[in-house]
């Protein structure tokens, strides 16, 4: 039972050519990195996500062409609360990158990835439906899951497992 | 007009509803409505012990329970920076393929009966009988078996087990050629799956369609080969794939898949280590029986896990398998408790079934059955 300690320093990580790739496009963007468990992170500036996704997926380098997941974690009491998650894939490399968006918690918003990958149209209605999560631009931003008509965002960590009786 | 095909529809495979925007017999635009079978396994997760999970994901997608345990393991292991042994690593990968033979037939079964081939279904079911038996044979279950826990396998297969796989996969070749001279040269089969439902090479990438969906477009990826997991980089086989991007190439190219997977069936027979199959980590995996009604630390440590479980480092990680449908991926998030603070899947068929709008566009209504099949969705799957 032994691993690496995840990196975290941003001057370290630029070895890495997706935190290199972002930064020389636009330093502001990039919030931070980790290095974990093989895996890359990169905490994304909330209203570069769109530009940060378009950079990776032409650098001719990357080629991140698809996106294999979208998805959030609910960090209450912590401020901001929502992490929003995008996995990419790179067809042409097979490698993985994570993106991570910070939202704060009372209108959360972000901007939809459809524009770029029509395919995050359900990954991004899913997040909306449970966790309250909203998506700029979604052509569709309706609940997929619960009911229409379902009241509260049941992945959120303040929504009681069992539900509210 | 607006026509509503579902949510209990013969060829919907499940609880899927449809609502066809239609001209005519021609198909404007699909509204997939799901959520029938959404049961909030996600929030469950975060109620429960590491260990108690894995059951829960055996019925995400009841076709292939395995791959999911198989995933869910992984990434815990992941997480725990656990090593499994090798003779731990080729089961899974066997027991794996078994599955997606498992799979596969069933989405031939019932895919063939879709476009009215009755006789394929009969005749895939016998082998798929042949493969549950097999899995109750080593885990006591047919269906949810659970066999792969965090650390290994539960326990070591009977020992006539190895005998009935070989005696199985043997013989799966000449069923293989036995489907395939019913329904590949079929002029009515072919009519109906040939240029149906095409869709491109970019549209597949860009609506986030894995597995053969995509790789019958004309993308090469497999996980199983290009991330390697589990020991997969110990095998030898093809990945098929195909550039027409019809019902009838996504066909051909779970069929070829069949014959790959018997193949490594066949080399994790021959070559399976001699060795444990689970780690050597007495604070994750439950003891043996034996040891645990004779020696003292066992008992502490089964009493332990059992009321505790076990704590596992913060961190988070994707871990993501190549299952029959596509790229199932488990991201888990754990605080450093015993209970993951997040687990999301990444299911293949919810993120398929988005493909079926560009599909069907300006297609018949009768393509939209034979294109939901070459899809091979499981809802359980899709809603979670």
């Amino acid at each position: 039972m032994a691993f690496e300690p995840a990196v975290t320093d941003l001057e370290q990580l630029k070895s890495h050519a997706e935190v290199a790739c972002l930064l020389a496009w636009k330093a502001a963007a990039v919030e931070g990195a980790k290095f974990d468990r093989n895996e890359l992170s990169i905490y994304v500036e909330r209203t570069a996500l769109r530009g940060a996704c378009t950079t990776l997926k032409s650098d001719p380098a990357l080629q991140y062409d698809s996106l294999s997941d979208v998805t959030c974690v609910d960090w209450i009491p912590t401020d901001p609360r929502f992490e929003v998650i995008y996995h990419l894939f790179s067809t042409v490399t097979k490698k993985r990158v994570r993106l991570k968006v910070r939202l704060a918690g009372d209108q959360a918003a972000v901007d939809s990835l459809v524009p770029l990958w029509p395919g995050a149209n359900f990954f991004e209605r899913e997040v909306f439906d449970l966790f309250g999560v909203r998506f700029n631009e979604h052509p569709n931003l309706k609940r997929i899951m619960m009911p229409d008509n379902w009241e509260g965002y049941p992945l959120r960590k303040d929504y009681p497992v069992e539900g509210y009786r | 007009m607006v026509i509503n095909m579902g949510p209990q529809h013969p060829s919907t495979h499940g609880v899927l509803r449809l609502l066809l925007e239609i001209d005519g017999e021609t198909i404007v635009r699909i509204m997939p409505d799901i959520g029938y079978l959404h049961t909030g396994i996600e929030k469950t997760c975060e109620a429960k012990f590491y260990q108690q999970v894995v059951p829960m994901t055996d019925r995400i997608d009841y076709l292939c329970p395995m791959t999911n345990n198989l995933t869910y393991c992984l990434a815990v292991e992941k997480l725990l920076g656990l090593e499994i042994p090798p003779r731990g690593q080729w089961l899974r990968v066997m027991l794996n393929e078994l599955t997606r033979i498992n799979s596969h037939l069933v989405w031939l079964g019932t895919h063939a009966m879709d476009i009215g081939a009755m006789t394929v279904f009969l005749y895939c079911f016998r082998e798929r009988e042949n493969i549950l038996r097999l899995f109750e044979a080593v885990s006591g279950q047919r269906m949810m078996t659970s066999y792969f826990r965090i650390g290994g396998v539960a326990v070591e297969p009977p020992l006539d087990f190895f005998a009935r796989v070989k005696a199985f996969n043997d013989t799966f070749p000449g069923h293989i050629d036995e489907y395939e001279g019913l329904l590949t040269q079929n002029p009515i089969f072919v009519n109906r799956l040939k240029d149906v439902a095409y869709i491109s090479k970019e549209d597949a990438l860009a609506l986030c369609a894995t597995g053969p969906t995509l790789r019958a477009s004309g993308v090469d990826v497999d996980l199983r080969r290009d991330a390697p997991y589990s020991g997969y980089e110990n095998f030898k086989f093809n990945v098929p794939t195909s550039t027409v991007g019809d019902v009838y190439a996504r066909y051909l190219v779970r069929v070829a898949e069949l014959r790959e997977s018997q193949k490594i069936v066949a080399q994790a027979l021959a070559g399976l280590p001699e060795g444990p199959v689970k780690a050597d980590a007495p604070k994750v995996v439950l003891p043996d029986r034996e040891k645990m009604k004779t020696q003292m630390e066992a008992l502490i440590y089964h009493f332990k896990i059992v009321t505790e479980g076990f704590t596992v480092p913060e961190g988070e990680v994707y871990q993501a398998v190549e299952s029959p449908r596509g790229e199932m991926g488990y991201y888990i998030v754990s605080d450093g408790t015993a209970k993951p603070y997040r687990v999301h899947m990444r299911s293949p068929s919810f993120a398929n079934l988005q493909s079926l709008q560009t599909m069907c566009e300006g297609r018949l209504i009768a393509d939209v059955v034979a294109a939901i099949g070459s899809i091979d969705i499981v809802l359980g799957d899709c809603d979670r």
